[in-house]
């Protein structure tokens, strides 16, 4: 269901929970299609209660797969070739 | 005042039985149908559908749509119970048995893995699907599976949290090793028994 479907913006916070730069504006390139974009342009499923699922807007290709209970973070970040983000620390 | 070791914790296996509005613990009745996707809704036309049973068998086995329903196929009404804490009542599901899919399949395989248009897989033991217990269900509450809900067809093992009932699932994968699927890769129980709470790696 396309209502299920948020742009990347909408895992900001998330996302923010478990990394310490910007993810809505790092860039990924797809595993599945060499896409190359920014993460706030990827396809997000925050599967109610069970975790968030961030998609290749172009191959439907799982780029993260996120989830946490009690404490701890799952992640599995297979589905992009990298992440890159600016590092304002510098 | 002696008294024997008691322990309060243990719950042991409950067996759930019709008409027993008992829920597995943290859960609550839900009057909806919530739908949870991890991904876009698959469309596949069913001239394109089939169902295979692959991985350790001698002849994998293979059923278009007009073939999977020509197979016997049974009413099961039976209570289901997500990990998201809700749990429905007495739905009403028709499907064919897994039994009925397996039925004269020899293999060394223990477990299966669910795989699902979409990419979605979940891992079960072959006994938690047979025996009666798991169905590719293809009718809901007397009506066609709608897609949301994981239609044309889903697979169904009600004694298992709800994500093992896998959505658009297109066949099982036979294997002597277990393989963690789509969630139990990610934190979820490798089982997922309602009534031993088991949500989480550990529980």
């Amino acid at each position: 269901m396309d209502e299920l479907r948020l742009d990347g913006n909408a895992a900001a916070g998330t996302l923010g929970e478990v990394f310490t730069f910007e993810a809505t504006t790092a860039q990924y390139a797809c595993e599945g299609c060499g896409r190359a974009d920014q993460i706030g342009a990827a396809m997000v499923y925050e599967v109610r209660g069970l975790g968030t699922i961030v998609r290749c807007p172009s191959c439907d290709n799982v780029l993260i797969r996120l989830a946490h209970d009690r404490g701890r973070y799952w992640m599995d970040l297979r589905g992009m070739k990298y992440l890159q983000a600016a590092n304002f620390a510098g | 005042m002696a008294e024997g070791f008691f322990s309060r914790g243990f719950r042991g296996r409950r067996r759930h039985t019709r008409g027993d509005d008992h829920l597995p613990p943290g859960q609550y009745l839900e009057d909806g149908f919530p739908v949870l996707s991890a991904g876009p809704t698959p469309h596949t036309p069913l001239e394109d559908w089939d169902f295979t049973v692959v991985g350790e068998i001698d002849e994998p086995k293979r059923w278009t749509w007009e073939e999977f329903r020509a197979l016997p196929a049974e009413e099961v009404t039976k209570d289901i119970h997500c990990v998201t804490k809700w749990s429905k009542l007495g739905t009403r599901w028709e499907g064919v048995s897994v039994d009925t899919l397996l039925d004269g399949v020899e293999t060394a395989a223990e477990y299966v893995t669910a795989f699902c248009d979409g990419g979605y897989t979940t891992n079960l033991p072959l006994e938690d699907v047979t025996g009666g217990q798991a169905w590719v269900a293809f009718a809901y509450e007397g009506e066609p599976l709608e897609p949301a809900h994981g239609g044309p067809a889903r697979l169904l093992v009600p004694h298992l949290y709800f994500w093992k009932s896998a959505k658009w699932v297109r066949g099982l994968r036979l294997t002597a090793y277990d393989v963690p699927g789509f969630w139990e890769s990610l934190g979820y129980h490798n089982y997922g028994d309602p009534w031993r709470e088991q949500r989480y790696w550990g529980d």
